[in-house]
């Protein structure tokens, strides 16, 4: 007796379309946030790019664009359009909620592009990761509420009896996420784009990296391996390696996460007890960070052969390394003696991009490589070789992307820490810029790359969906008139 | 009460919580139904839905994924 399928029968019609928009607007988004990435990478190495079209073209106003866009708009793209499509295969059920499914669909996309004109306005909160001025952080919430109500309107018509893992990760992100949100962006407003903060001195300042540390506990991470839960074993085909794990992985990730915000205001006005238990809390949080990486490179146990011809799952697998690196990496840089050497440093540029590129983007490749063949109705992707392109593409990016940000952070905080015998600095400010210059270089060279491989995705995207199939390249055409249609 | 007595009581219940769940999860008892569980992204494929009605019975979770998947029917 199985416990997966609740009855037997006919497969119910999914909503496939809401998934094919958000897709398509991943690999858009992907290409707009990473291009403003380069740009601004390029105005580090090369200042005069600032003054393409001063003030809008300043690096202070891109730079908060691009984080916005790749975050919210490439990978929020990418969560709704993998939960969507998660939540539907797992619970073998359609996806409730009428008009509110097209209303996060619309919605997100105005969230974004009033980011777009809003962020080079110099329009801003001023708070990291959301910046965005309360009539959009309105907007925001009230996207967010109806995706919680969606998704887990689908959880409860469910047509299985159990709720498959991926979902308790979706699921937790979506609440996390509503709660962060609305906590942090409370605020007065006083004209129809500026807002004060309720929250004030040291205690906005905790509020406000509770929010940013649990965006990338929950947005990146938790969301991301809902994403891994699925696509991983659909992609190796085989079940993940440790359902149990799973579970214990979940509970523990989740419960840990919320305590370690504290490690971004290290030797800060923030009481001590409070540094030290983030410290504490963020060391810990290696061990279900690293027992959810095992059971996701594990699952490929009996079936590495697969690596060596199908590039996805490469993406899929490699991606998984980048996190174990990056989780092993992040508890390292929060403690407080070795975060008095990395703390303002390009270290943690490195940090977040090995993260960003190497776990959050290459699973979200790997996901939607999956994704568009079975979305169209294709066998597979226009092209193969094309992703192994991209995949080589992404892999140096990142790893030149974060090498050199180790150099030069190191370089920073040896530099900055340096004292002559009679007390004095031993180097201006000015010097560790120069000394910076040459990792800038190769980490514009490194994102370049990264960039590059996502326009041979769109590419392969683009003929995958709008190239005539011929019937063998077509996916069980007989059951699927929806291919036509699409 | 002393602040010192809350904290020490709550790692207490902190551990307990995830010895619980450790329990839980592993318990050889529910063994099966998570090796069930965890086949769930490959119970509506096409194939394993006929396979069911064929044998009545779960299938190898291995042969459901070599095989294409099914997405939709319309």
């Amino acid at each position: 007796m199985t416990t997966t399928v609740a009855e037997t029968g006919k497969l119910p019609d999914y909503d496939y379309n809401i998934v094919r928009q958000f897709t398509i607007m991943s690999v858009v988004w992907g290409i707009v946030g990473m291009g403003v990435g380069v740009l601004i990478a390029a105005q580090l190495a090369w200042p005069a790019l600032n003054d393409i079209w001063q003030p809008f073209t300043h690096f202070g106003r891109l730079r908060p664009l691009h984080t916005n866009a790749v975050i919210f708009a490439f990978g929020g793209s990418v969560l709704f359009a993998t939960s969507y499509y998660v939540v539907q295969r797992t619970c073998q059920t359609r996806l409730w909620g009428g008009w509110l499914i097209p209303f996060t669909f619309w919605g997100w996309q105005v969230v974004i592009i009033g980011a777009a004109i809003t962020l080079p306005m110099g329009l801003t909160s001023s708070k990291e990761y959301a910046e965005l001025e309360w009539p959009l952080d309105v907007l925001i919430a009230l996207i967010w509420v109806a995706y919680a109500f969606v998704f887990f309107g689908t959880i409860v018509k469910r047509r299985t009896s159990h709720i498959y893992v991926a979902n308790w990760f979706f699921g937790a992100y979506i609440i996390t996420v509503a709660a962060l949100h609305i906590i942090n962006s409370l605020a007065v407003p006083v004209s129809a784009f500026k807002s004060y903060s309720i929250f004030a001195g040291t205690a906005d300042a905790m509020v406000q990296w509770w929010y940013g540390h649990n965006a990338v506990g929950f947005f990146l991470t938790a969301a991301f391996l809902g994403i891994m839960y699925y696509f991983v074993p659909k992609q190796a085909g085989r079940p993940v390696y440790s359902y149990q794990l799973s579970i214990v992985h979940f509970w523990a990730l989740i419960s840990i996460y919320v305590w370690a915000g504290g490690h971004h205001l290290h030797y800060s006005a923030l009481p001590d007890w409070t540094q030290s238990l983030a410290m504490v809390m963020s060391v810990i949080l290696l061990a279900p960070s690293w027992g959810g990486m095992i059971n996701g490179i594990m699952t490929l146990s009996g079936a590495w052969h697969k690596l060596r011809t199908d590039p996805t799952l490469r993406f899929l697998v490699v991606s998984l390394s980048f996190y174990g690196m990056s989780t092993f990496e992040g508890p390292m840089m929060s403690i407080k003696t070795v975060n008095a050497l990395s703390h303002n440093t390009d270290w943690t540029v490195g940090h977040v991009h090995s993260g960003a590129l190497g776990w959050v983007a290459m699973i979200s490749i790997g996901a939607l490589y999956h994704l568009v063949p079975v979305l169209w109705n294709r066998r597979q992707m226009f092209s193969v070789k094309l992703i192994n392109a991209h995949f080589w593409l992404a892999t140096i990016g990142t790893v030149l992307y974060i090498a050199s940000m180790w150099v030069n952070g190191i370089t920073q905080g040896l530099m900055w820490r340096a004292f002559n015998a009679d007390g004095t600095l031993t180097y201006s400010f000015v010097e560790s810029v120069i000394a910076s210059h040459p990792g800038y270089v190769v980490r514009w060279l490194g994102g370049a790359l990264f960039l590059s491989g996502m326009f041979l995705m769109a590419y392969n995207v683009f003929r995958t969906i709008t190239d005539e199939p011929s019937e063998d390249e077509v996916r069980h055409d007989e059951h699927l008139p929806a291919a036509k249609s699409a | 009460m002393d602040i010192n007595v809350l904290r020490q009581i709550g790692v207490v219940l902190g551990a307990i919580a995830f010895l619980a769940i450790c329990w839980w999860a592993f318990s050889p008892k529910r063994k099966k139904r998570f090796e069930e569980d965890a086949k769930l992204p490959f119970a509506d494929e096409q194939e394993s839905i006929e396979e069911d009605a064929r044998k009545g019975d779960s299938h190898s979770a291995d042969e459901g994924g070599a095989k294409q998947e099914q997405g939709q029917e319309k």
